[in-house]
Order: C-alpha cells, then sequence, then structure tokens
C-alpha cells in the first residue's frame, strides 16, 4: 500500500464533494438536496431501507449517473451535470463494487482485471495481470488459494465476489482513492468477511476512503467512522459513528411501525387445516398458513420457492385449478410481461380460469381488472395504459391481483415487497391475513424482519439448507438474527 | 479429467476419429499428397469459420458469410487479377462496410440476423454484377502460393494450424481479444469501464470482414476460378466449425483452434461422405445430419443447466 | 396542492407520451402500406398500357399471399422471442409440395388426400424442429438450420429432378380468381384473419406473446411454455407446407428452388411489417402491406430493366435499410 502514501498529501482537499445534488427520472425523484463529502482515510457507512436513494446516490458519486441538478466536484476540479463524470471518478481514482456482479463471467480472473484497468501496458501483460490481481487477494484475503488463470465462471460466487473486491483495490496507473463497496459481504461467509473488513480499516489508515453500503449493521458499526443515513432519496442524518447506536440508527432509518396489536391477537388464535405441501428439504404448509422464509438474502430461499412452483405446474398444460401461484419479487426477471397494458399482465394467470375453451372472455378480463383495479388500489385512470407507465409499488400491486385472482390454494411469494411504499404495504398485509383466513396457504420469502414476523412458522435458511424451524412466540428478531447469523458468531 | 477437459478434447477427437475412417477407407489418403487432397479446401473454410467466431464472440451472428465470401472471390478473379489498384480498394472498402455494419446493429439495436439476412442479397447481388457468369482467374502469386510444395507437411495443413495459432494469440492472448470476448461475457461491464462497445464491434465486424476477404481470395487461389455462387454454403459451415470447435452461440465463449479444428473436421466429413459413394441427394442431408449428431454430443458434456 | 397539481401534470404528460408511443407503434404497419402504395405508382410510371395498373395489382396481390402465408408462420415463430426464428421454411415447402404432387400424380381425384400430405409433411417437419430445440437444446436458428438440410435431401431424394405436374383442378384454381381476387390471395386473407384473432383474441396469442417477452415470467404466470413453443413451430411449418403445396400448383409443379427466396421473405415481411424481432409484440395487417412492398420493390427494379444483380443488391439494402429506420432503439434487457 506504499502506493497510496502520496494520497495522504492531499488531506485537506475532499475526494468529491456534492452540494444541492438532485437527481430525477421523469416524475420520480430519486435524490433531492443531497450534500456530501468525503476525506481522504474516512469510511462512511451508508444505510436506509430499500429504495432509499442508496444506489443512485452511489451512481452520482461514481459518475455513472449526472445529477439532474446540483454540483459534484471530484477532488476540487468541478464537473457539473456533465457526461464525462465517470472519467472524472475515474481519474481521480474512485472504484466501485457492485451487488450485481459485474465481471465477465467468460475471462480470467486476471482477465477481468484488464478492462477496469484502462492503460495497462502492453507488454507482458498477462504475467503483470497476473501478479497485480495475485498481490491485491493475498493482501485482502491472506490464503484465499484463487488461481488469476482460472475462468470466473468456474469459481463458485463466494470466490467471485472476492476476486472481484481484489479488482477493485488492484494497484493500476491510478491508485484507489475511494473504493464504493454495495453490499461487498453479502456471499462471503464470516471469516472471509472479516478479512476484508480488517483490510478495509488498513486501507483507511493508509489514507484511502471507503463508501461502504451494507444492510448489517454489525460491520457498518465496525468499520465506518462515519454513518449517512438515508430515506426517501435525502440524507437525513450525517454523523460520526460514535453519534449512533444500534437502536438510535434503527430508528433514523425509519422502522416500519410492526404489526397491529389486534393481527398479533388474530394470528395467536388461528388454527390450520391439512398438510397441503411438503418439500423434500422439510419445507412445509398447513392449509390456512402463512410460512415465512427467513435468512439472509441469497441463501437459497429464492431457488426452492421457484422449484415448488414449478415442481407443482407444467410445462406442457395450463391447469383451469392450479395448485400454486407465484408472486414475483423481482419484478422484472420473474414477473412483468413489460409491453403489455396492466390489464393483460393481471390476466395472465387467470385466462384459462375465466374462459372457457378457446378464446378470451374479454368482458370477463375486464371485470376481473376493475375488481382488482378498486380492491387493492392500483393508481391509474385507464388500465388499458401500460403496465411500465406505473410505479414499481403499483406494478407489484399487479402481481399481486395477478396471483390472488386465481383460485390456486397455495400462493408462493418471493420476497415481493421490495420497493414497495409502506401503506402498499399495510394493504397487503392485510389482503393476504385475510385470503389466509379463507384458507388459502402462503409461502412468503421476505429479506425484511417485519415481514417474517407476520408469519405463522418460520423456516430459516442458510446457505441452501433450513437450519430451524421457528414457530409462535418463537418467532422474534432476535431468534431470526441468531439464527442466521449462526456461523459467523461461531467462527468469531 | 473432468467434463470440461472432455468438452475441450471433444473436437480434436471428432476429427481424429474422422480420419482414422478415412484413412481406412482409403490407405492411400495417408500420405502428402492424399492429405493435400482431403484437406484442399480446408483454408478458405478455416478462415471463414474463424470470421463467423468473430461475431459469434460478441453475441451476434453473421448469415451473409456465405455471400460475402463469394464475393470476395468474384472480385479477386477480376480486378485483382486485372486492375490491382481497383481491387484492393474494393476489398477495402467492402472490410469497413462490414465494420459499418456492426456499428450499426449496435447503435440502432438491430437484430444482426435480420441485417446479415440483408446483407447477404447485397453481396449476392454484388457478386452477380461483378462476376454474371462463372469465369475470372487466380493472380499468379495467389496461385503459387495456395499450391506451394512446403516440406512435411502439405500447405493445406500448415495454413490451417498457422491460422488457428494466430487467432488464438489474437484473441485469447491479447488485450484487444480480451476487450472483445468481454462484450461477448458482459456488455456492461465493459461500458462501465469505459471502453466504446460501439467501436469494439465495429473491431470484431471488421476484422470478421477481412478474414473474410482472406478467405475468398484463397478459395480463388484453389479453385482458379470464380463464381457468384462459389461458397455459398460458407454460412452454414461456418457456424457449424465454430459449434463443433466448442464454442458458444452467446456468452462469449469461442476457441479458435477449436473452430479451426471444426472447420478441418466438417472439410473432411464432405471426403469421407463421398469415399462412402453416398448418393449425391444424401450429401446435403448428411451434413445436416452431422451437425445435428455434434451438437447432440455436445449436450452430454455442457453441464446441465435450468432451461428456464 | 402545488404537489398535486404536479402529479396531475406529470400524468397528463406521461399520458401524452404512452398515446404517442401507441400511435407510432401504428404507424409502424401502416408505413408498410403507404412504402407499398408509393413504390406501386412508380412503377405504373414506366408501365405505359392501360391494363398494367389492374394486372400488375393482381400480380402483386397473388404473390404477395405466398409471403403472407409463410408469414404469418414466421411472425409467430418471431413473436416466441429473441433467437426465435425458422430458417426451415423453404425446405419445408419444398418437401411438402413435392411429396404432395408425387402423391397425387396428376390425378384429380386425390386433391383432399393431397392436402392433407403437404399438411402431415409440414406437422412432421414442425415436430421434428422443435423436438431438436426441446430435447437436444439447439438455439432455434440452428436447429431449424440443419433440420432443413435433411428435409432438403429428402426432397432431393423423392423428387429426382422430375417436375411433376399439379392435377388439373389445382393448377386452375391456384392460378385463377373469384371476382377479380385471385384465390390465392383468398386463402391468405383467410389464413391472415385466423392469425390476426389467435394472435389478439385467443387464449393462446396471449401465451405466445407472454413466452416472447419474458419466458421465465410467463412460465411462473401458469403458462404451458412448453406446449405453447410447439405449437408455434408446428403451425409455422403447417403453413410453410401449405403455402409449398399451393406453389407447387401455381407454378406448374413442385421445384427443389421454389422455396429458397422465402427463407429471407418470410422473416423480412415479419420486422418490415412493424413485428419486433426481439419477440412478444406482432401485428399481422403489417405482414400484408410489407408482402406487397416487397413484390412491388422487385417489379419495379424489373420494370426499370435492371438486373438480376442489381436487383438483388437493392432488395437487400432496402430490407436493411426499412429494418434499421423501423427499429425501436432500446432493446429489451
Amino acid at each position: 500500500m506504499i502506493q497510496n502514501k502520496k494520497v495522504i498529501g492531499t488531506h485537506e482537499v475532499p475526494i468529491i464533494t456534492l452540494a444541492e445534488v438532485a437527481v430525477s427520472f421523469g416524475a420520480v425523484k430519486a435524490l433531492s438536496d443531497v450534500d456530501f463529502r468525503i476525506m481522504p482515510g474516512e469510511c462512511v457507512g451508508v444505510v436506509g431501507h430499500n429504495g432509499a436513494g442508496k444506489s443512485t446516490f452511489v451512481n452520482v458519486i461514481n459518475g455513472r449517473l449526472s445529477p439532474t441538478s446540483g454540483i459534484v466536484n471530484y477532488a476540487g476540479d468541478n464537473a457539473q451535470a456533465d457526461f464525462r463524470n465517470a472519467d472524472r471518478a475515474r481519474t481521480v481514482g474512485i472504484r466501485s463494487v457492485f451487488q450485481e456482479l459485474s465481471l465477465c463471467p467468460n475471462l480470467t480472473v486476471l482477465e477481468n482485471l484488464r478492462i477496469p484497468y484502462r492503460n495497462m501496458p502492453l507488454k507482458n501483460w498477462r504475467k503483470e495481470a497476473g501478479q497485480v490481481v495475485k498481490k491485491s487477494l493475498d493482501e485482502i484475503f491472506p490464503g484465499n488459494g484463487i488461481n488469476p488463470y482460472s475462468v470466473v465462471a468456474d469459481l463458485p460466487i463466494a470466490e467471485r465476489q472476492m476476486v472481484e473486491i481484489a479488482i477493485a483495490f488492484s494497484q493500476r496507473d491510478i491508485d484507489a482513492r475511494l473504493v464504493i463497496l454495495d453490499e461487498p459481504t453479502s456471499s462471503l461467509d464470516g471469516s472471509i468477511a472479516e478479512q476484508l473488513l480488517s483490510y478495509i480499516k488498513r486501507f483507511c489508515e493508509e489514507g484511502g476512503s471507503i463508501i461502504f453500503i451494507s444492510h448489517m449493521l454489525g460491520e457498518i458499526f465496525d468499520v465506518a467512522t462515519r454513518i449517512v443515513v438515508m430515506k426517501d432519496g435525502r440524507i437525513i442524518d450525517d454523523n460520526l459513528v460514535s453519534k449512533f447506536s444500534r437502536d438510535t440508527l434503527v430508528d433514523a432509518m425509519g422502522h416500519v411501525v410492526p404489526d397491529t396489536p389486534e393481527i398479533q391477537v388474530a394470528k395467536k388464535n388461528r388454527s390450520f387445516g391439512e398438510e397441503v405441501l411438503r418439500m423434500e428439504n422439510g419445507l412445509s404448509a398447513r392449509k390456512g398458513e402463512i410460512i415465512g422464509l427467513a435468512g439472509l438474502a441469497g441463501h437459497g430461499q429464492a431457488e426452492v420457492l421457484a422449484a415448488c412452483t414449478l415442481a407443482r405446474s407444467s410445462d406442457w398444460l395450463a391447469s383451469r385449478n392450479p395448485q400454486v401461484v407465484f408472486v414475483a419479487g423481482d419484478r422484472a426477471r420473474d414477473g412483468l410481461m413489460p409491453l403489455w397494458s396492466i390489464m393483460r399482465n393481471l390476466s395472465l394467470q387467470t385466462l384459462v380460469e375465466f374462459s372457457r375453451g378457446f378464446w378470451i372472455n374479454r368482458i370477463k378480463e375486464a371485470s376481473l381488472a376493475d375488481r382488482w383495479h378498486s380492491k387493492i388500489g392500483i393508481k391509474t385512470d385507464n388500465l388499458m395504459n401500460p403496465i411500465l407507465s406505473l410505479s414499481g409499488g403499483n406494478q407489484q400491486k399487479v402481481l399481486f391481483s395477478r396471483a390472488l385472482a386465481s383460485s390456486a390454494p397455495i400462493v408462493v411469494m418471493d420476497d415481493p415487497m421490495r420497493g414497495v411504499d409502506v401503506g402498499t404495504k399495510m394493504e397487503v398485509y392485510r389482503m393476504i391475513r385475510s385470503e389466509a383466513e379463507k384458507g388459502r396457504t402462503f409461502l412468503w420469502y421476505s429479506t425484511e424482519t417485519d415481514e417474517i414476523l407476520e408469519c405463522d412458522r418460520v423456516f430459516v435458511f442458510r446457505e441452501g439448507e433450513i437450519v430451524s424451524e421457528l414457530t409462535g412466540d418463537e418467532i422474534t428478531e432476535d431468534n431470526l438474527l441468531r439464527t442466521s447469523f449462526a456461523m459467523q458468531e461461531s467462527i468469531q | 479429467m473432468n467434463r470440461e477437459h472432455l468438452r475441450a478434447l471433444l473436437p480434436f477427437m471428432s476429427l481424429a476419429i474422422l480420419l482414422a475412417a478415412v484413412f481406412y477407407m482409403q490407405p492411400r489418403a495417408m500420405s502428402y499428397f492424399g492429405l493435400n487432397l482431403l484437406f484442399n479446401l480446408a483454408i478458405p473454410v478455416a478462415l471463414a469459420t474463424v470470421a463467423q467466431m468473430m461475431i459469434l464472440m460478441i453475441n451476434d451472428i453473421d448469415l451473409s458469410i456465405g455471400t460475402f465470401v463469394s464475393f470476395c472471390a468474384c472480385v479477386t478473379a477480376t480486378f485483382v487479377q486485372s486492375d490491382p489498384v481497383i481491387g484492393y480498394a474494393i476489398l477495402a472498402g467492402a472490410i469497413l462496410v462490414y465494420a459499418g455494419m456492426g456499428a450499426i446493429i449496435h447503435v440502432r439495436k438491430l437484430p444482426a440476423i435480420v441485417v446479415t439476412l440483408g446483407m447477404s442479397f447485397f453481396w449476392a447481388g454484388m457478386a452477380i454484377l461483378i462476376l454474371p457468369s462463372p469465369g475470372g482467374s487466380a493472380p499468379d502469386w495467389l496461385r503459387t502460393m495456395m499450391t506451394a510444395k512446403t516440406p512435411f507437411l502439405p500447405v493445406a495443413i500448415i495454413a490451417p494450424i498457422i491460422i488457428g495459432l494466430s487467432m488464438h494469440y489474437f484473441v485469447k492472448r491479447s488485450a484487444l481479444g480480451v476487450l472483445l470476448r468481454g462484450v461477448g461475457g458482459n456488455e456492461q461491464a465493459i461500458e462501465r469501464s469505459g471502453w466504446s462497445v460501439l467501436r469494439l464491434k465495429a473491431v470484431a465486424y471488421g476484422i470478421a470482414g477481412l478474414l473474410c476477404v482472406l478467405s475468398g481470395m484463397a478459395l480463388v487461389g484453389l479453385a482458379t476460378s470464380a463464381d457468384a455462387n462459389i461458397a455459398l454454403r460458407y454460412t452454414l459451415l461456418s457456424i457449424a466449425g465454430v459449434i463443433l470447435g466448442g464454442g458458444e452461440f452467446t456468452g462469449g465463449r469461442v476457441s479458435p483452434i477449436g473452430a479451426v479444428v471444426g472447420a478441418l473436421t466438417l472439410t473432411l466429413a464432405a471426403s469421407f461422405l463421398s469415399f462412402l459413394h453416398l448418393s449425391s441427394d444424401w450429401q446435403i442431408g448428411a451434413q445436416g445430419a452431422i451437425l445435428i449428431l455434434v451438437l447432440a454430443a455436445r449436450l452430454i458434456f455442457t453441464r446441465r443447466e435450468a432451461t428456464i | 396542492m402545488k404537489m398535486i397539481e404536479n402529479k396531475i401534470d406529470a400524468h397528463a404528460t406521461h399520458s401524452a407520451l404512452v398515446r404517442g408511443l401507441v400511435s407510432f407503434a401504428k404507424k409502424q404497419w401502416i408505413w408498410a402500406y403507404f412504402a407499398a402504395g408509393a413504390t406501386y405508382f412508380v412503377t405504373l410510371l414506366v408501365v405505359p398500357t392501360g391494363g398494367g395498373a389492374g394486372a400488375l395489382l393482381y400480380a402483386a396481390l397473388t404473390f404477395a399471399s405466398f409471403a403472407v402465408i409463410v408469414g404469418v408462420g414466421q411472425m409467430f415463430v418471431v413473436t416466441l422471442g429473441p433467437g426465435n426464428v425458422d430458417l426451415s421454411i423453404p425446405a419445408t415447402m419444398t418437401l411438402a409440395g413435392t411429396l404432395a404432387l408425387k402423391f397425387m400424380d396428376t390425378d384429380s381425384s386425390l386433391v383432399v388426400p393431397g392436402i392433407l400430405i403437404a399438411i402431415g409433411v409440414g406437422l412432421a417437419c414442425g415436430l421434428f424442429n422443435f423436438s431438436l430445440i426441446l430435447v437436444l437444446r439447439i438455439p432455434p436458428i440452428i436447429a431449424t438450420l440443419s433440420s432443413s438440410f435433411l428435409f432438403q435431401s429428402l426432397a432431393i431424394w423423392s423428387n429426382r429432378g422430375l417436375r411433376i405436374k399439379p392435377p388439373e383442378v389445382l393448377a386452375n384454381f391456384s392460378t385463377g380468381g373469384f371476382g377479380g381476387v385471385p384465390n390465392v390471395a383468398i386463402i391468405a386473407v383467410l389464413v391472415s384473419i385466423v392469425g390476426w384473432f389467435v394472435l389478439e383474441r385467443a387464449i393462446a396469442g396471449r401465451w405466445i406473446s407472454a413466452v416472447g417477452q419474458n419466458q421465465r415470467a410467463a412460465r411462473l404466470a401458469g403458462v404451458p411454455v412448453n406446449a405453447v413453443r410447439l405449437g408455434v413451430y408446428t403451425g409455422c411449418a403447417v403453413l410453410a407446407g401449405l403455402t409449398g403445396f399451393i406453389l407447387a400448383c401455381f407454378s406448374g409443379g413442385a421445384n427443389l428452388n421454389m422455396g429458397t427466396e422465402y427463407m429471407l421473405m418470410s422473416i423480412a415481411v415479419v420486422v418490415i411489417g412493424g413485428s419486433s424481432i426481439a419477440g412478444g409484440n406482432s401485428n399481422v395487417p403489417g405482414i400484408w402491406g410489407a408482402a406487397l412492398f416487397m413484390f412491388l420493390i422487385v417489379s419495379m427494379l424489373n420494370s426499370y430493366g435492371l438486373g438480376a444483380g442489381v436487383r438483388l443488391m437493392l432488395t437487400g439494402l432496402i430490407i436493411v435499410s426499412v429494418v434499421a429506420l423501423a427499429s425501436r432503439t432500446g432493446r429489451r434487457p
């Protein structure tokens, strides 16, 4: 890290300054009134709920997004609404590691270094690149054993993430001065994550800066020197880490008020019917039950749900009485028909149920859409408008209606509340409750603890396996965290 | 030795098996001249195949290679032979058109399959304009080069090896090759790092164009004359060769050496079919069947992925 | 208060935008008719005789019909999404035409079984294509391309270079007309009407479009994806078989090259007709406009006395430029 020593010389100049920055996409304000700066040696933790504007914020910093208004200043050099922000960010040494992997899977580890390393000398570059990657990997993750000559697609996901991090910190013609890490530990196990955290501390001590986004507050408190709290596209708190405690931080983020007492009561008094579902991995559900799938994001819950849905529906026949319906959380990947109107999106699942024969019963289709339009409150004046004209939350409502309109006894929900506002959430909770009362079974994977607390029975997943089953009073935030994180603790 | 290794060996194994079958049926083929005869047309096919590989590498497909190589052959047999300056200018212009085609496909986000299919008409028309009826003649130097008596191994073997190795060096070793494969693997990652995907795609198409020009010239050198339909089969052969050699349609996974081996295998398959005294009715069908068989064999070595 | 106004404003601009987009989408296929009309009149400028206008239209309707029937089939395939194209259409046409005519052997009493054979050949070809795609997981482009070689070989083998004449009845029917409209055009109109209803009004059409937009989402929403794809590939091949049959009767016998031009033609009429090659969004009326346009372009170039080379060149250039101009920028991820 000797190269970074020279960075310390510029201690007085912030690496980046944002002044009154706002970003809007059409009518949607993704970011407003953001003032922010980061000095060399700082590690800033960024926290906020989903949709709070974290990713827009870091994309302005790394220059991928140009602000609609306001000033972005890179290391003293002015750049307002300039398309070349990405280049400027690069030349002052800002690098990013994103949640979605941005490696080329068909290339080897060292070849992937060649892509961001724009001005690499052409002579003998492979040997050079191999050494650079190896050095960076060994420095951050001692004892990793990753071969720089292996193809990325052949590596397990955790090693891919390690490679991505190592490439971001690697030594190139321009030194890394600010590295943005977006959920860098999401696929890493405890000891590896620990290595990363301690490297981050070393990096900052030597004058580098970090922006660290994580939903694991423990990590934030561990490494951050300063915490920025975001909500609804604004920075609502920006202070030294010592000014926060776990509780004040959670409060600042705007903790969603947990379920109302009457639901709690209703939950206690409920009884369930016969078992309607049992899977090989131990997942089971009874009639009328709301089953929660918990654990950290990406630990196999979504795969189990997709497998459950696919196994209970056919590639060859559409059933008038489907066994299971699916509510997508990753709307673009698993749910939306982007070219269609709201109505067509809504009626897709139930076409065979309300139409007899070959042709679509268009009268019934319209009345079905109208019914759900008012029932679930889709905000549009015309159901023939394209689905993409709706906000994310309303698109989600359409997907809910698509599934709930069906007669299927089991409803599978794959983290469906992503990017949904609190009001909608409450409506949907209520609807799920009343449907469950009527005897429907719900399988509900959620990354948000509040939603898991709504469930009657919870299966906690870790690394693709069910590690515990919680019922009734056992379903508490503490228990969930304890079971989700058990391994990390045991290693520490 | 895992499935990946087996899969990488598959093209070599197919070639070896086919070669063994040919030698078994026709022992005299096991000689300098026999090999030269067997692999006679391998050079232009190998060049067209690596050209197709350049396009498949960036997740597109080129259905105009057959007519384009024919066009290049027609230009070589006419202008290059009679007025070299004009001839080379036309060929250089054609390469630029290819690069431009790549640029337009990227900028307007067009489906490569439709654009190249349309362009195949364009090249076919141009070829007919230049050479309305079969004829022309090969430039002397080209003829000499293609029929050179090289020591130990015939040109028909040496040239594909050179093509394979140099393309391997370019695609797998050079920095530009890494970027081009990166475009196929994760276009966004390349763009994010500040590279111009537009320029890279134009380069890939341009290089493919250059390789096709070389293919057309080599073909004329071997055939001594040209006609507008001389290389129509190359469209299918080139795609098949890349796939046979272990390349994929998407994801930037290609193997230049494999592609050349694939091209050799297909050339040999044609000779093999003629040894079998198969009725000419079935020649085309047998090629289709071989292609299907190879794709089916690949399946065995492919990691099972979810279909949805 | 201000916020509400803003919201309403935003909403108004949004729906204006949506309306704009919708009308643009509509314009796309109208444009094909416009182009066809323009080409028609430009062609007439050099056809001096009085009967030229009517005769040209009659010929255009006749030849466009063949492109329309295979185009409807290809459109459904293209609707299935990126990478879905049937390149075996020409071979299927040839094979169906050859086998059916060979079976009928100019015997007018065997017309019905002849048609059934053509349809059966189409069905078999479609099934074969889809089994390559599904079982061997070969990408559709390559699967249909390689199977087309098998079909072509079968046709060569059964035909043996002979030109078998169609039964008198069929020859007369396919070249004849009714009320000034060619019979083949009537068939093509019927096919397109059925195609339109299936696409726009049937559950199957919705499913096809859903698969084309997002196959995974369609499957998770209960769409029987494989059945849909099977139906589309066999349907397309059946239409190709039918076209091959009619074309063979029309042109006085099955010919080994008779389908060749329909490989490009079937794709071109779909794309020029305003359907999205990326799938999910197709329309039938545009196919007619595009098919007329394609024929009229060729006859225009012919009537200006241009040779085969220039004709091919311009056809290619026109297709590429139309596709480039009509493309909706912003390919879906």
